[in-house]
């Protein structure tokens, strides 16, 4: 799968919106609660917390946040979920939130180079 | 898990006969013999078919030739599926052996996931056996396993050495008697009518009443319509250790 390939579900509202409060609406119930942390010498985002559809994938979330931090489009970001297992690109978040996530929400830690095995 | 050894073996050996066909708008020099293998089920397409790679470089245009891929009737091979699943989801109808059709160019960027190298295979390997360890033991036991240990799992698959594999992964299959099962089973449901991956929850080996789950309830709680009817049985299938 090409670096430039942009998922349909992608939509600029998200680079502004705010995490979903407990008023949520019934289309926000199909997004779920993501906390993405950087590894090592990897920038930090200002915002940690983001709502990302379930049907998201890996690619289209690592392409975000490369595009967030303006990570060099040659530059490889990593994904890891639990700190030790790198999903493929092609999976939905949705599905790693109902197997990984805990207090409600799927942590993610994202790094420039390859943290764990 | 020492009395399934019989179907270990039985699922480990699984192969399926196969036909490669270079792809037709290929330039070649000369006419492209197709190429014959017995394609182990439990393996990755890109880790089995160097063979094939050198065999249909030998009459294309070296110069041509990009990344080799694979397609089925139409539809790209994702080379990070187990090959028995690609054959069950894809070509479980079809007349053995089964045909592959093999490509060098026009590689289909957003169906297919680039594989440059066999490390990049491997890669993909571990982190399905730490995905599924997380689910099993909360990762404990792939923790606390060495470099050495990660590399015999993926050097017994590379090499097909079942007793080199086993005696590695028989640890990720264990757990303590009382608990009677893993934390969750790792599962993977594919859908050959959906362009969504495939299903995966948590599933607890036992109920919360006590009772052992069969793969009849998995089904029943996580793919209703794939039961029959009510009250037909499911027999019970050897699960596969990679997720």
């Amino acid at each position: 799968m090409s670096d430039n390939a942009e998922s349909p579900t992608e939509t600029p509202k998200e680079e502004s919106q705010p995490p979903p409060d407990e008023t949520s609406t019934n289309d926000e119930k199909k997004k779920i609660d993501v906390l993405l942390k950087a590894v090592g010498d990897t920038p930090i985002m200002k915002t940690k917390k983001w709502a990302v559809e379930r049907g998201r994938t890996i690619l289209s979330l690592s392409q975000f946040i490369s595009r967030f931090l303006k990570i060099e489009g040659s530059e490889q970001l990593f994904i890891y979920v639990n700190q030790s297992f790198a999903p493929s690109p092609d999976q939905e978040v949705g599905i790693l939130f109902d197997c990984f996530g805990s207090d409600n929400k799927l942590v993610l830690h994202y790094c420039k180079s390859q943290a764990w095995g | 898990m020492a009395d399934d050894k019989d179907v270990l073996r039985d699922v480990w050996f699984g192969r399926i006969p196969t036909c490669f066909l270079l792809n037709q708008d290929e330039v070649t020099e000369r006419e492209a013999e197709p190429y014959y293998l017995l394609l182990p089920r439990v393996s990755y397409l890109t880790l089995v078919t160097d063979k094939v790679k050198k065999h249909f470089h030998k009459v294309i245009r070296t110069d041509d030739a990009e990344e080799m891929w694979f397609e089925y009737e139409g539809t790209p091979l994702k080379w990070h599926y187990p090959i028995g699943v690609l054959f069950d989801l894809h070509a479980s109808n079809t007349v053995l052996p089964w045909s592959i059709t093999v490509h060098f160019k026009n590689f289909p960027e957003r169906d297919l996931l680039h594989c440059p190298s066999h490390s990049v295979i491997e890669a993909h390997f571990m982190s399905s056996i730490k995905e599924a360890d997380a689910l099993k033991h909360k990762s404990q036991v792939v923790n606390d396993m060495q470099k050495k240990d990660h590399k015999q799992l993926w050097m017994g698959l590379q090499n097909d050495k079942f007793d080199q594999f086993w005696a590695m992964n028989r640890k990720l299959m264990e757990y303590p008697t009382e608990d009677g099962g893993f934390r969750f089973i790792p599962f993977r449901i594919y859908q050959t009518l959906s362009d969504r991956p495939f299903i995966q929850k948590q599933f607890r080996p036992v109920s919360p009443e006590g009772h052992v789950h069969t793969l009849g309830d998995l089904l029943k709680e996580v793919y209703p319509v794939a039961l029959p009817n009510e009250g037909s049985s499911i027999p019970t299938l050897p699960v596969c250790p990679l997720t």
